[in-house]
């Protein structure tokens, strides 16, 4: 899983029907101590994230449709959880 | 899934059985800032209805086949989304 900040949304009205009523967001990527790596992802959200939040990201096909509770959605990347605090040990 | 811009098209002369009639458009990967980032690639368009110039969010895997029908093809991308609007703010 990925830990990134959720940095927007988007729109789209023609999309695969899978995609039909379901929030998208921006997340981009950060490394271990937190520093945005440059590289971002669009993630289907399924734990009502907001922009700025630190967000864990499912990045597996079969994973992502266990979560979607989908059998062939075109899906990889889901928003499993909000992030309150990484530490390091 | 990741942004790109939607700058050709390609027409093959012959496919693999089931991709027959399956547009394939040439994508260029966009980056955070929707700034061109890295080499065009081929992608289904699993839309039907993406055009040139167009922003499209497209998935790379074996995900990309099954936004396809049939989806037991041989594709590598596949464009999902016709992108509206894509709202930054930035952090």
């Amino acid at each position: 899983m990925i830990v990134g900040t959720v940095t927007g949304h988007l729109h789209s009205t023609i999309a695969h029907p899978f995609y039909r009523a379901k929030p998208l967001l921006l997340v981009e990527r950060e490394d271990a101590s937190g520093v945005p790596t440059g590289d971002y992802l669009i993630a289907v959200d399924t734990v009502g994230a907001g922009v700025g939040q630190r967000v864990l990201v499912l990045d597996e096909g079969n994973g992502a449709r266990q979560v979607m509770a989908s059998a062939d959605g075109p899906v990889r990347s889901v928003i499993v959880g909000i992030v309150d605090d990484v530490t390091h040990s | 899934m990741l942004l790109g811009r939607v700058v050709g098209a390609v027409v093959p002369a012959v496919v693999y059985d089931g991709l027959e009639g399956v547009p394939m458009l040439l994508v260029q990967p966009l980056d955070r800032s929707g700034q061109p980032d890295g080499r065009t690639l081929v992608a289904a368009d699993a839309t039907r209805m993406a055009g040139p110039g167009e922003l499209v969010c497209y998935e790379g895997g074996r995900e990309a086949a099954m936004a396809l029908d049939p989806s037991f093809v041989p594709v590598d991308h596949a464009i999902i989304g016709i992108v509206d609007d894509v709202v930054r703010e930035p952090r």
